[in-house]
């Protein structure tokens, strides 16, 4: 009986009740999308870190992978030195720079370029074609684009170019092997990658025998601290960072984002228990004379705070679940928007969707509708019965 | 001779009135023995309601003692006040106060769902009361949708619901018709007939005049207690009890 005078409560009022659960939507829809955005940013670049298996980064010393132009020397002695390790399964070296492309008219198309280990490269996934050989490239989308070639040409490539003199460096004819899709890149920056030993080649005498970075792949059920200190000691020329470091970098880095969220979710939340609170409090005030009544003819106090209560749940959770998919839609087009930022991973998400973020929202917003509830809920049912029945028949 | 339904002894109440004090129950005793049909007239504010309310243990008396049942109600706690007024009392007002947006069987059926009567038997019970009200035919309107003497039925039909020991009726004629008001009048008067015990406060002289037994109150003091009828006899229970 308490939910047939739950639903006729609210429907007895449906102009107010489609409002509040409109209100509560959008208050509902504004605390989803900030869970999903403090959490969105952190497990899209822990899912981004540890997509290619890969434990350590090994970059040289006293910088993070690629926060500088420096390179490690003697590349190949010092992967020779991580294969000692018996955790170390796999090692992937990464010497990054730019090539450029030769246009007619003696213009050029610059792109990213990575020199890898195709056996055990990290940084891109193959789409169409093959993995490079010497004398061959792979390319992503936005270069094969701007460049307008096909996997199965043969360009030129040069690792240098002086745009005054239009004269271009370290020129050399390579064919696209392959198409890929770059994981730590930006979906619109040209980019391509060649063999390890081609890519020190273009840059001349000063990157011979260097990279950038290298990548561990830990042997399983290996501790990839324990082998972060084995490298600290053996390689001091050298720095090791675990992915869970990084990991732990890019949350300190992102807690801005954090802060922010969870300001812009509480003030979400007080805004619906605001609404929720004032609503259901305006509806026991416009009735205190139904449950005077009620309370004469025997009905309990336990049941008439169970009945406000649960009107200020439903409409909080209707307005909940409405809120939860407008949620879902706007967070779709604000992390376009956001996604959309020059430099970004094409695979970074702001807005990441897991259903513990929807059972949090939900579970918030219970908790905020019983709790609205509960103040208009005692006072419709400690009411003075006499008195009230008294002023209502004046 | 058996306990009366209620006892009154020494009853006094007072309330505030902005900042005045308004002594509404000036040191009434009285009893109410089962099957009686009691009138309480007065002028208004003589403090009719306000007895009423006291019979019915939705107020407690300042000073005194009201025994229903042989229950000393001001001594009851909320829950036990509440659940006596659920089962052994039945409350008739003056503006009906039924529920608008349920049916007048849902209305009915309140008590009956509160006191944990299971669906299909309140659903039962409620249609023949609606039944014995004379609107068997208007169980699925709302109180928008009937009359008030329709109302005031359905009201009836609720007060009965939990077959209480006593039916308290507030003005039950008040917001009615001459013509609507003698039908109320005269439903009560079967409802008394058939061993309901009545107490009816009143400004209408048809239903006061209906009753065994009138009691006269001025400025909260009972000044008249007049018998007209003796309580009869009932040879069998007519109010439908739901096979209870």
């Amino acid at each position: 009986m308490i939910g047939r005078l739950v639903v006729a409560s609210l429907a007895g009022h449906r102009a107010r009740t489609l409002l509040a659960v409109a209100g509560v939507a959008v208050s509902a829809a504004l605390l989803l999308d900030m869970v999903m955005l403090s959490s969105g940013m952190r497990e899209s670049f822990r899912s981004l870190l540890t997509s290619r298996g890969f434990d350590l980064r090994v970059a040289p010393k006293g910088t993070l992978p690629f926060d500088t132009e420096a390179t490690i020397a003697d590349a190949t002695a010092t992967i020779a030195a991580l294969r000692e390790s018996p955790d170390v399964v796999a090692v992937a070296p990464v010497l990054g720079g730019t090539i450029h492309l030769p246009q007619r008219g003696g213009a050029a198309i610059s792109s990213v370029a990575l020199g890898v280990d195709p056996a055990t490269q990290g940084d891109y996934v193959l789409l169409t074609g093959h993995e490079p050989a010497d004398g061959e490239i792979v390319a992503n989308d936005a270069l094969l684009a701007a460049s307008r070639h096909h996997v199965g040409d043969t360009l030129t490539i040069a690792g240098g170019y002086d745009p005054q003199l239009r004269r271009f460096d370290s020129s050399r004819r390579v064919r696209i092997s392959g198409r890929v899709r770059f994981v730590y890149l930006a979906r619109d920056q040209r980019a391509a990658a060649m063999p390890l030993a081609a890519m020190q080649a273009l840059g001349g005498p000063a990157r011979r025998d260097r990279v950038s970075l290298m990548m561990i792949r830990a042997r399983a059920g290996a501790d990839a601290e324990g082998v972060r200190q084995w490298i600290a000691r053996r390689l001091p020329k050298v720095t090791a960072i675990s992915t869970a470091t990084a990991i732990a970098q890019v949350e300190e880095r992102l807690s801005y984002f954090r802060q922010l969220a969870f300001i812009l979710g509480s003030v979400s939340l007080v805004v619906g228990v605001l609404l929720v609170g004032t609503l259901v409090t305006v509806s026991v005030n416009e009735r205190i004379g139904e449950f005077a009544v009620l309370r004469a003819i025997g009905i309990a106090r336990r049941t008439i705070t169970a009945q406000i209560m649960i009107e200020g749940a439903v409409l909080m959770l209707a307005g909940a679940l409405l809120g939860l998919a407008l949620g879902l839609v706007t967070a779709r087009y604000l992390n376009a928007i956001l996604a959309s930022f020059p430099g970004l991973p094409q695979s970074i998400d702001f807005f990441l969707f897991q259903p513990r973020a929807a059972w949090t929202a939900l579970g918030l917003l219970a908790i905020a509708g019983i709790t609205a509830g509960a103040w208009p809920a005692w006072r419709g049912a400690s009411l003075p019965i006499a008195r009230v029945l008294r002023e209502e028949a004046a | 001779m058996s306990e009366p339904v209620l006892r009154l002894e020494n009853v006094e109440r007072s309330y505030h009135m902005g900042s005045e004090e308004v002594r509404a129950v000036r040191g009434v005793s009285l009893t109410i023995d089962a099957g009686d049909y009691v009138a309480i007239v007065g002028p208004s504010g003589c403090g009719k309601s306000t007895l009423l309310n006291l019979l019915g243990a939705i107020d407690r008396p300042d000073r005194g003692h009201v025994y229903l049942d042989g229950r000393d109600v001001g001594a009851l706690g909320d829950g036990e006040a509440t659940a006596l007024r659920l089962r052994r009392i039945g409350f008739v007002f003056q503006r009906f106060h039924l529920l608008a947006a349920l049916s007048a069987r849902e209305n009915i059926e309140l008590p009956l769902s509160e006191a944990g009567v299971g669906r299909a038997e309140r659903a039962a019970r409620a249609r023949e009361l609606l039944a014995y009200v004379g609107l068997a035919a208007r169980e699925r309107h709302r109180p928008p949708q009937l009359s008030g003497g329709e109302q005031q039925r359905v009201a009836i039909a609720r007060a009965l619901a939990n077959r209480p020991a006593l039916i308290l009726a507030d003005e039950p004629t008040g917001e009615l018709d001459a013509r609507t008001g003698a039908e109320i009048a005269a439903l009560f008067k079967r409802l008394n007939d058939d061993g309901a015990t009545l107490v009816v406060v009143t400004h209408d002289e048809d239903l006061a005049t209906a009753a065994r037994r009138t009691i006269h109150m001025r400025d909260g003091l009972v000044v008249a207690d007049e018998r007209r009828a003796p309580i009869g006899v009932v040879a069998e229970q007519a109010i439908p009890t739901g096979g209870r």
